[in-house]
């Protein structure tokens, strides 16, 4: 098991967070020999302690902290203290995430090239050759085990596929599919296969769904090079009188402030916490927060276009069995600005249970015609609208000094107003999923407006320029030679896809980067 | 809540014979409230029973489930029933009555339709009161086990060995 480091040892790496980025750059590293502190906000649930009942698994894995909201989006009226849904415990969201694997289409990558200007959003292309992605992507297909991928095999369709697949194909669409998974569709990397247990958003208990927390985290630990620290709540970055990070200052589980000295800090943890960070960060020398000279810490808050279709029919479905989601549709992902918007989206399915489905169908209905709704539950089929959505310098995470957290720091409010475009392109998509199910018999259709997000993305973004951006190609900061940035707040832009498969990419080769400058003496 | 019919003991008879009716769905006594035919019983200790199952009605009618029974919007309530939400309760349901009665109504209770209720609830949706009981309701309605089976869901599916041998793939009438 890992050795513990010393507070003073001023050699290790320190990850702030453990999920997607965090957990697997701080196993990436420990396999390259490098010494890594990883210090993580929640505490170590592991498959036996998951827990099939939607509020009690939420009420153990989810980021409840204070946040704030404001904008437009209809989340900020529904669930103003919940801008996200996503997990507080080692191993980060990775518990919760559906699992869905897709790389970037190439022309995501360029997206200020491909769309052209758009007015109010601030896109940028990414600067990074979607053909170097290839390998990365490779890599991170194989470490996940994504299903239609390096010869593994699809996962069967449950219910809620075949109705969606039925009514695709009335449609005409062609590129649907039980989806690219990491889900085991066969034993795998010492992981069992899917037993289609549903549950998928409250942690696998067979392990069969790729998850940091019982993958990377304890096989970088056998290296003896990782040391996670559990209930460890980042307060701050400290750097020195040569603008260089030299620590991270947290609060452990009894709530004690302590200093980590570091080599080089890499921050992880979502698109809010991490900018809240640099923000809290804040000194003398950098008035505005780490790493914000640009003044884009924070900016260009993006949660993918999101919306549901739920629809019932005349037969029973039961969507809650099996694969939460358990296929896909891909012909609306293509950029055709014909559609009236630029960009894609997905269409995936998507099934709740009955607790969460009250609080979600449409938040604040009440009355019979909410209540019909729900009484067609066992009938009832869902999917889940998935796009690019613009970025908007305004879209972002600023620090609210109205409300701290129970260690006393400013929390994060997140403004958020939908674009036009976004808007346009979840008025057709909610127009497909509609026809999708009317295809197939639906007696009655339901689109369901957005969750608090899963899909956090772009407060420290990549850009070629400084001046555009927080981080470089390599996820490093423009500003700070030591200080990187591991999650998806670097995303340039959000592209269609779900992102944990890019964020895990993207994690592998900022490994590589930075245990190769380490090597050559750079950093 | 209990679904016993005997509040302190009483017999179904004597707790029958001890109360008066409130609306179609209740009859009240002195500390308690239960369904018609005493099939459950609930004794309050901070809330007048009148007030009681006013809520109790107030529930159904926020989120009306035709075959879900009384005691589940009981249960669903039944934790207003203490000393520090006792008040607001009690002055949220006076609101209620009184717009009840400014409709022509003697009380929320004595409305008779579902819709003349409804009408009255709309009338007050933004109020923190009514905020307050819906709220509490998504939670405390939809997240008792005992109603699942009613909307068919079927909870926790690990213990049975998930739904690869169990129908997760059974539809048979596309």
């Amino acid at each position: 098991m890992a050795a513990p480091f010393d507070l003073n040892d001023d050699s290790v790496v320190v990850v702030i967070g453990t999920g997607a980025g965090g957990g697997v750059l701080s196993n990436e590293l420990a396999q390259k020999g490098v010494k890594v502190v990883a210090l993580e906000a929640g505490g170590r649930y592991l498959p036996d302690d998951y827990i099939n009942d939607e509020w009690e698994s939420f009420g153990q894995l989810a980021w409840t902290d204070p946040r704030t909201t404001s904008g437009d989006w209809r989340v900020a009226k529904d669930f103003s203290g919940l801008p996200a849904w996503i997990v507080k415990a080692v191993g980060g969201t990775t518990t919760h995430w559906a699992g869905a694997s897709l790389r970037f289409q190439d022309h995501e990558w360029k997206a200020k090239t491909t769309y052209g200007d758009v007015q109010g959003a601030n896109l940028l292309d990414w600067p990074i050759d979607p053909a170097e992605m290839d390998q990365w992507y490779t890599k991170a297909e194989n470490k996940l085990g994504v299903t239609r991928t390096g010869g593994r095999e699809g996962l069967p369709g449950n219910n809620n596929y075949k109705v969606f697949e039925k009514g695709a194909r009335a449609l005409g669409y062609k590129e649907v599919s039980t989806g690219r998974m990491a889900i085991n569709s066969a034993w795998n990397d010492e992981r069992m296969a899917c037993q289609q247990t549903g549950f998928c958003f409250q942690g696998c208990k067979w392990g069969a769904k790729w998850s940091a927390a019982y993958t990377d985290i304890p096989r970088g630990e056998a290296t003896g090079n990782l040391e996670v620290r559990e209930r460890a709540h980042v307060a701050r970055i400290v750097h020195n009188e040569a603008g260089k990070v030299t620590g991270v200052e947290y609060f452990d589980a009894d709530g004690n402030l302590q200093l980590q000295k570091a080599r080089i800090v890499c921050v992880a943890g979502n698109s809010f916490e991490s900018p809240r960070l640099l923000l809290n960060s804040a000194s003398s020398m950098f008035p505005d927060g780490l790493a914000n000279s640009s003044g884009q810490v924070g900016r260009n808050y993006m949660r993918h276009m999101t919306g549901s279709v739920y629809a019932v029919f005349d037969k029973p479905v039961r969507m809650w069995r099996g694969t939460t989601m358990a296929g896909i549709i891909q012909d609306e992902a293509k950029h055709d600005p014909s559609r009236g918007f630029v960009g894609g989206y997905e269409m995936e399915t998507l099934a709740l249970g009955i607790p969460f489905m009250a609080a979600f169908l449409d938040p604040g209905a009440w009355g019979r015609e909410f209540t019909t709704a729900l009484d067609g539950y066992e009938n009832m089929a869902g999917m889940w609208l998935v796009g690019e959505d613009m970025p908007q310098e305004t879209n972002r995470v600023t620090l609210n000094h109205d409300v701290k957290d129970q260690y006393g720091l400013p929390v994060a409010n997140v403004h958020f107003d939908d674009h036009p475009n976004d808007i346009a392109m979840r008025n057709h998509a909610y127009k497909q999923g509609i026809a999708v199910y009317e295809a197939v018999g639906a007696t009655r259709v339901f689109p369901t407006p957005p969750y608090p997000s899963t899909h956090n993305l772009g407060t420290n973004r990549m850009s070629e320029n400084a001046r555009d951006g927080v981080v470089n190609k390599w996820g490093q900061t423009h500003d700070i030679s030591n200080l990187f940035i591991s999650d998806g707040s670097q995303f340039t832009t959000g592209a269609a896809e779900n992102p944990t498969l890019t964020i895990v990419a993207l994690a592998i080769r900022q490994a590589d980067h930075i245990a190769r400058e380490m090597s050559a003496g750079n950093l | 809540m209990t679904n016993t019919a005997s509040p302190r003991g009483l017999t179904r008879r004597q707790l029958l014979s001890s109360a008066t009716a409130a609306g179609a769905s209740f009859v009240i006594g002195a500390g308690f409230i239960a369904s018609p035919n005493a099939a459950w019983a609930m004794e309050t200790t901070h809330l007048d029973p009148q007030v009681f199952a006013t809520l109790v009605q107030m529930a159904r009618d926020i989120y009306p489930h035709d075959r879900i029974p009384d005691e589940n919007y009981v249960l669903a309530v039944k934790g207003y029933d203490n000393a520090d939400a006792a008040a607001g309760i009690t002055s949220g349901i006076a609101a209620l009555d009184a717009a009840a009665q400014g409709r022509g109504h003697g009380s929320y209770l004595g409305a008779g339709w579902e819709r003349d209720r409804v009408d009255i609830l709309r009338s007050m949706e933004d109020s923190a009161f009514f905020q307050q009981i819906r709220g509490g309701l998504v939670t405390g309605l939809y997240n008792q086990k005992a109603v699942w089976p009613i909307f068919g869901y079927e909870g926790e599916s690990y213990s049975k060995g998930g739904y690869i041998e169990r129908g997760f793939n059974d539809i048979n009438w596309l």
